[in-house]
């Protein structure tokens, strides 16, 4: 009896196929862009790096990424500390704890084009409820044309749509600590900085590493808010890498272009990425954490 | 140093974990709590560690009430059934943490760390940190850093239930060793008889939020107060059957019937409850053994062992015989038991006459 043959191939075929026509081939049509100009009429020149080399001299996408790196640095300081800080405070068993994931979890379900659009007006001077109430009280304030008023306000959107998911994580992970260690703790008399510092932040390790990668990636690629709150302004203000992405591709149609920065841009979350990954791994180790 | 409970009893939310128990245990005494699961060894244990305040009744410390006292303020150190180490922390990190809290000075707490490291055998994996090391090795940094407190209470909930067999073995033959260089009041609980013979001392049999008997454990082993504590006290439990005297003659379950003897003569007329340990039933026959006949209803082969669980006119015996027993279920079988390894209680559950063999020893 024959035991060897090709028939496997059929097994893996729809995974290949599905793959090729969701992820390889739109990325190759990029790369293919990326390395050729064209003029419409389907007509393609070789162009070699050229669009890479323009990319990496181009003032406007050093500006985007600046911000981008800015904001996402905010939006970590914020979010973590903070996401931490609301999960150790939330009740860890009966109706209240229910009650509390519930609406934790309320901010997370609404889409992005939503919270963009409820910031847009809730900041409003004119009718939006904490517009008109800066404003009431003095304050100079309008995302629309003020440098700092339109990045405080992307900032808090952010931290007000995505701080439930670390809270959530970090939640989880206190959950999964065993009632003995608190009790221990207690016994040694160890004070409410230690208990954290020595039990809870070394138990919590993993899912805030998960939490901190999923903000930074998210983070990194921020679009449909900023874009429906302020569609990058004033002026260039809030134009981070993506609104400047789609700008650059389906604005002024540059493919070209377009096509190179997509993929650094790629390239850049990947890296920094990898980065978090193995230095929180490694101090992982070091602090011999799980 | 003592630990007293007075009247201490514990309610959760209607339901009772511990009647009201009145419990002294004395300077240098190893105290093992023993009962199944739920018994209410452990709200026993943080009642008197002060974890929890009791619902009614006194702790005293020395004659001194600390009923209302946090656990913080009292010499107390627990270990637990998990392994409960700082993770962050080498194992000599986790043993000083508890003299760190005390403030002692250095030189100090580096001499008590290295001495308990030392005599929990962990001075090679001293610099290493807990999850490094393999469950027993755990176990040890837990119990140094209770140790190394020099707390006059120790506690130990079921510490070795999470390790295997030979781990198991090997810690708990150095407990008691351990326990006498330090001289606190230990209090171990477990839901293993033969784990609480081992370690020997004094033991208090718990049964559904009562301490049924209190007393030194061979003593609670071998003469238990009534039927429960007998039941807590054997594993697999103890066997039962109802008997009833009548003049010279006594009759078990609804059949046999044998003459009483020099062993029951002194017995009242009446119905009792007669029972044994597995260990004692046979399935050969002997002079002067009472014999049941049985059906059997399954054979479990433990290695050199086998555990016959027999139905006698509907009651379940288990029975532990050695050798391998390979037998078919649902076929009759005589099983024996001698006169010298039943105990007697009244109806009422108290010891009317304890098992010769037991008085003997």
């Amino acid at each position: 009896m024959k035991t060897e043959n090709q028939k496997a191939w059929f097994l893996v075929l729809p995974v290949l196929i599905l793959v090729a026509f969701s992820a390889v081939i739109p990325l190759m049509t990029v790369v293919n862009y990326s390395v050729q100009d064209t003029f419409g009429n389907n007509q393609f020149f070789w162009a070699g790096l050229a669009w890479f080399d323009d990319m990496l001299h181009s003032e406007r996408m050093w500006n985007a990424l600046g911000r981008q790196i800015v904001f996402s640095s905010i939006i970590l300081a914020i979010e973590v500390p903070l996401g931490v800080l609301v999960a150790r405070n939330m009740p860890k068993k009966g109706v209240w704890a229910s009650v509390c994931l519930v609406l934790m979890a309320l901010p997370l379900l609404i889409p992005w084009n939503v919270v963009g659009t409820i910031w847009q007006i809730f900041g409003r001077v004119d009718i939006g409820l904490l517009g008109y109430t800066l404003d009431a009280l003095g304050v100079d304030y309008n995302y629309t044309q003020g440098f700092y008023a339109a990045w405080a306000t992307v900032i808090v959107m952010d931290v007000w749509h995505w701080t439930s998911l670390v809270a959530l994580l970090a939640y989880a992970g206190l959950q999964s600590i065993p009632d003995a260690y608190y009790q221990a703790a207690k016994i040694d008399q160890a004070s409410r900085w230690s208990v954290f510092r020595y039990i809870e932040l070394p138990k919590m390790r993993g899912v805030l590493t998960i939490a901190i990668l999923l903000r930074f990636m998210d983070s990194f690629k921020i679009y449909t808010e900023p874009f429906v709150l302020t569609g990058g302004g004033p002026g260039n203000a809030t134009t981070f890498l993506s609104i400047d992405l789609v700008k650059m591709a389906l604005g002024q149609f540059d493919l070209g272009p377009a096509a190179a920065f997509s993929l650094m841009y790629f390239l850049v979350i990947m890296v920094i990425s990898y980065v978090f990954y193995i230095v929180m791994t490694n101090l992982d180790k070091e602090e011999g954490g799980e | 140093m003592t630990l007293t409970l007075k009247d201490v009893s514990k309610v959760v939310g209607g339901r009772t974990h511990v009647y009201p128990t009145d419990l002294t245990l004395e300077k240098g005494t190893m105290n093992v709590l023993l009962g199944p699961t739920n018994a209410g060894k452990t709200t026993l244990m943080r009642l008197m560690a002060g974890l929890d305040v009791p619902t009614s009744g006194q702790v005293l410390w020395q004659g001194e009430d600390v009923t209302g006292q946090r656990v913080q303020d009292r010499k107390v150190a627990m270990v637990y059934q998990q392994f409960i180490n700082y993770p962050s922390m080498s194992v000599y990190d986790n043993i000083a943490s508890p003299l760190r809290l005390m403030g002692l000075d250095k030189a100090t707490i580096d001499t008590r760390v290295r001495e308990t490291a030392e005599l929990m055998q962990l001075t090679p994996q001293i610099e290493r940190r807990p999850l490094e090391l393999s469950g027993g090795q755990q176990q040890r940094c837990a119990l140094a850093r209770a140790l190394v407190k020099n707390a006059g209470l120790v506690l130990l909930d079921e510490p070795l239930a999470n390790l295997d067999y030979k781990l198991r073995e090997e810690l708990r033959a150095e407990i008691p060793r351990i326990f006498e260089k330090s001289g606190s009041i230990f209090v171990y609980a477990t839901t293993e008889p033969e784990e609480a013979l081992l370690l020997g001392g004094n033991c208090a049999t718990l049964w559904q939020g009562r301490v049924t008997q209190f007393g030194p454990t061979p003593s609670v082993y071998r003469q238990p107060a009534d039927a429960t504590t007998a039941r807590v006290f054997s594993d697999p439990p103890m066997n039962f059957i109802e008997i009833h005297k009548t003049g010279d003659r006594i009759r078990f379950g609804t059949g046999d019937d044998v003459a009483a003897g020099a062993r029951w003569q002194d017995l009242d007329d009446g119905t009792y409850t007669a029972g044994f340990r597995p260990n004692h039933m046979t399935l050969e026959g002997a002079d002067g053994a009472l014999n049941f006949d049985t059906t059997l209803v399954v054979t479990e082969i433990t290695g050199s062992e086998t555990f016959v669980h027999v139905d006698h006119q509907g009651t379940r015996w288990v029975g532990l015989v050695h050798g391998v027993r390979d037998l078919d279920a649902g076929r009759p079988l005589r099983v024996h038991i001698d006169p010298r390894h039943v105990y007697v209680f009244g109806t009422d559950g108290r010891l009317v006459q304890p098992a010769p063999y037991a008085e003997a020893a």
